[in-house]
């Protein structure tokens, strides 16, 4: 039990439910640990943040040397997720003419309606049941509904992008140590396919445009500012998973927190004028995304520590929203917290895309659950993970209604 | 001692952004005592900077900026009323209405004004404007919305050049005439004044650099119909905006035995004014753009900011150490930073850019109109400024505040080659540029004899 397996432990399903202990003892050991495998963890804000907004640090993982199994093949580029500057720019740009401002500012406020009539209807199912899954039947079909709409994609084909979706997901975990080669393969196929399925929905989009993402993209009239079918089918790819997946965490953490903090639960349902600040310390105090990947372009000296050029680099980023040299009091959930500038969208150029999108529907989908929550109470704590979720579809699990 | 600080009379003289911050930290640090905020405009507190965006875009109302209020500060105000003096002695606000207010302790929050066209005569033509209230940019935004041929802005600093880009966007003629090389050339310095001078004549505005506007014209009925310029050549406008950079209103302190002149009001890193002997007083604080404060990253030079976020973080440092102790009292150390937006194009800057002897574009470029330009003074980088480009700003702060070596270090994935090419700064001379520049390194004066200059 060494500090340099702190990775290993922390990304060990076991710990998964609560790794913020191991996130403290990483904080102790340094703000740079140097791990068994030759990566390096950073598990503390202000070094977390220097390096999110460090131009010399590498978000594509071709800039690693070359190694088996990589995720994204020769030739193949990676979604501009994982692409750096002035590449990453042009195509983020692109991706966000048709969605948030300067070309569309009113855009992601105008769904706020639709947000709210999808969040009565699934909350119309709940009456008169003795036990909901929130995952399954609300945080799930809730950001999916809204990414297929916004995106232009058949709510029905929603089992089939599930599929590809579980898969890439599943690649993008931090896994220590693991031989990858298998998961990429699917990884990589996975890709493909939704692509391809993104890129005939595009098409169609061509002669029977609608007020989706695709059909902007696709209708663009300045060639300029036109997407390639290889950038239109990685970025539609990016938007549909990204546009769904840490959502459905980031509400189904909240129900899980309040659940577990009766008092918060009681206090915002008195004061729902909370609910905007309480998102923002549920995407500090329990964030949809722990880890982030980094390569250095260049050796970067950070707290003492050399990162050397094209080493791996480990940004903890639910370590640093809990560092208490940044954040007083860090472990506890303080819904009107002051001063929360978490890492829960990370930061630097690459800031969640859609964390504005992400911010009305927790707050949409939390503001209209809470009071409905009654005595509710978890069937099981902590519940069964995604990957055990997942694997042979449910048991269900989570809240059950006391009544 | 924390118990009395917390109570007696607070005066707050100015009713803007800093004013305002200060009142609001006051009460969120436990100020319990009475609090009087006076202020010469009849308006509650407003936001200037949408005045020469928004407001004469037409898509802001010139009365619609008022400032949020993020506590309510329980102050009494008193909007309309000009302080006219300070009797330090007796601890009394001297006001152009009524009775002189009483204070245990002052904040100075005055700000700066429009630096007006030298000639009266000819500033009082109709259509001769400044812009610095809502009043001045309701009025332009008027005349602008009424379609006149052609306006001419005198000065290209950067309230210049956004009124030029408004009025462009606008689609009308513009003149810009400045005295310096390029516009915004005192606070960027050359390859940046390159930039902006390529904006502005891509942008359809006749950019007059290297002279000045040397008189006025009126017709019989006294409305401005052009102006002569030192070159010899007449621009013909129906529109004149005079943006000539601000003045400190310091003048209601001339008798106040203050460090107080052109420059603005003297005051220590923790905002507590200092007198004309450079002795500290115990209880007059200044705040926002009328301040001049050491700050110990540009080599203890005093900094003159008339920045947004200066009067934010100065007033709610001022406040904080107007209710507390001296051990418990805060430095003002935030780093300076302020944008612009204008033709199309997003500036920001952090640190002192005029605090420089060389720059080089770390990231991006200028042909792509994105780009971070760092200034180093001396090996160490003193300030950087992006170019549709915000995000990298917070990566160059740090530089500067860990005074880390110029040029930056290689590594960047969007670095040009020209990063390996340091050029100078080429900042000039203050004196030599029309409009005032918005950051000033005043160093300190080697006056001998102190005495009161009248003027």
């Amino acid at each position: 039990m060494t500090e340099d397996t702190l990775l290993e432990r922390i990304t060990d399903y076991a710990n998964r439910p609560d790794p913020y202990p191991l996130y403290a003892e990483l904080r102790e050991a340094g703000p740079v640990v140097r791990q068994a495998d030759g990566s390096y963890l950073v598990g503390t804000y202000h070094e977390i943040a220097a390096l999110l907004h460090d131009p010399r640090i590498s978000a594509d993982p071709r800039s690693r040397p070359a190694s088996a199994g990589d995720l994204y093949e020769e030739g193949a580029q990676p979604p501009f997720l994982r692409l750096d500057d002035p590449e990453h720019h042009r195509l983020r740009t692109l991706a966000m003419r048709p969605f948030g401002p300067p070309h569309s500012p009113g855009r992601v406020d105008a769904m706020r309606g639709q947000i709210a009539d999808i969040t009565r209807e699934l909350l119309q199912g709940f009456r008169d049941r003795e036990q909901i899954d929130i995952v399954d039947d609300f945080a799930y079909p809730l950001p999916v509904t809204v990414i297929c709409r916004l995106l232009g994609v058949p709510r029905e084909d929603e089992p089939l992008f599930r599929e590809w979706s579980d898969v890439l997901v599943a690649g993008a975990d931090v896994k220590p140590g693991e031989d990858t080669t298998e998961r990429n393969q699917a990884t990589q196929q996975a890709r493909a396919e939704m692509g391809r399925y993104l890129l005939d929905l595009a098409e169609r989009r061509r002669t029977h445009p609608s007020d989706d993402l695709l059909s902007a993209f696709v209708n663009e009239p300045d060639p300029a500012l036109r997407l390639t079918r290889e950038e239109l089918a990685q970025t539609a790819v990016l938007l549909l998973i990204a546009g769904h997946e840490t959502t459905v965490n980031l509400i189904t953490n909240g129900v899980l927190t309040l659940l577990r903090q009766p008092d918060q639960l009681d206090r915002l349902r008195r004061e729902p004028g909370l609910l905007p600040s309480a998102v923002e310390e549920l995407l500090r105090y329990e964030p949809p995304v722990h880890m982030r990947e980094r390569i250095p372009l260049a050796d970067i000296g950070l707290a003492g520590t050399t990162l050397p050029t094209g080493s791996t680099v480990v940004l903890a980023l639910a370590s640093g929203n809990r560092d208490p040299k940044r954040f007083h009091d860090p472990d506890r959930f303080e819904p009107a917290r002051p001063d929360n500038q978490h890492l829960g969208f990370g930061s630097g150029i690459h800031l969640c895309y859609g964390g504005p999108l992400a911010r009305i529907e927790a707050q949409t989908a939390l503001g209209a659950l809470i009071p409905l929550l009654g005595t509710a109470a978890l069937v099981q704590d902590p519940p069964p993970l995604p990957a055990e979720r997942h694997a042979p579809r449910p048991p269900p699990p989570p809240p059950r209604r006391d009544q | 001692m924390t118990d009395d600080l917390r109570k007696g009379r607070i005066v707050i003289v100015g009713a803007s952004l800093a004013g305002l911050r200060a009142a609001e930290t006051l009460r969120e640090e436990g100020f319990t005592g009475s609090l009087t905020v006076v202020g010469d405009e009849a308006y509650p507190p407003y936001d200037r900077p949408p005045l020469s965006k928004q407001v004469l875009l037409g898509q802001t109302a010139p009365d619609a900026t008022g400032l949020p209020i993020r506590r309510d500060p329980d102050a009494e105000w008193r909007l309309g009323v000009r302080a006219t003096g300070l009797d330090p002695m007796g601890k009394r606000v001297l006001l152009s209405d009524g009775d002189p207010l009483p204070f245990d302790r002052l904040l100075i929050a005055t700000g700066t004004r429009a630096r007006p066209w030298p000639n009266p005569e000819e500033a009082a033509l109709e259509g001769v404007f400044t812009l610095r209230t809502c009043d001045d940019a309701g009025g332009l935004a008027a005349r602008l919305a009424a379609g006149p041929r052609r306006v001419l802005v005198i000065g290209g600093g950067f309230t210049g050049s956004e009124i030029a880009s408004a009025c462009r966007e606008r689609g009308l003629e513009v003149t810009v005439a400045e005295r310096g090389p390029g516009p915004l050339v005192g606070a960027l310095g050359g390859t940046l004044s390159k930039l902006a001078a390529a904006m502005h004549r891509g942008h359809g505005v006749d950019l007059r650099c290297g002279v000045t506007v040397t008189a006025l014209h009126g017709d019989g009925g006294g409305r401005f119909i052009g102006a002569d310029l030192s070159d010899g050549s007449r621009v013909e406008a129906d529109v004149c905006v005079v943006a000539l950079g601000a003045v400190r209103n310091v003048e209601w302190l001339a008798d106040a035995g203050l460090a107080a002149g052109p420059r603005g009001v003297a005051c220590d890193a923790g905002c507590r004014a200092f007198n004309m002997y450079g002795i500290v007083t115990d209880d007059v604080f200044v705040a926002g753009d009328v301040s001049r404060f050491p700050h110990p990253l540009f080599e203890y030079q005093m900094l003159s900011l008339e920045h947004w976020g200066n009067a934010v973080a100065q007033a709610e440092v001022a406040a904080h150490n107007m209710v507390s102790p001296g051990p418990l009292r805060r430095p003002h150390l935030a780093v300076p930073m302020f944008w612009s937006s204008q033709f199309g194009l997003n500036i920001k800057s952090v640190g002192v850019p005029s605090f420089s002897d060389q720059v080089v574009i770390a990231q991006g470029s200028l042909e792509a109109r994105r780009l971070a330009m760092v200034y180093g003074y001396r090996g160490r980088v003193t300030a950087a400024v992006t170019v549709n480009m915000a995000k990298s700003l917070e990566y160059y702060q740090h530089l500067i505040e860990t005074a880390a070596p110029f040029p930056p270090a290689p590594g960047a994935a969007d670095r040009p080659m020209a990063a390996e090419i340091p050029v100078p700064s080429d900042v000039p001379d203050p004196k030599g540029l029309s409009h005032g520049p918005t950051v000033a390194l005043t160093g300190y004066l080697p006056d001998r004899r102190l005495t009161v200059v009248q003027h």
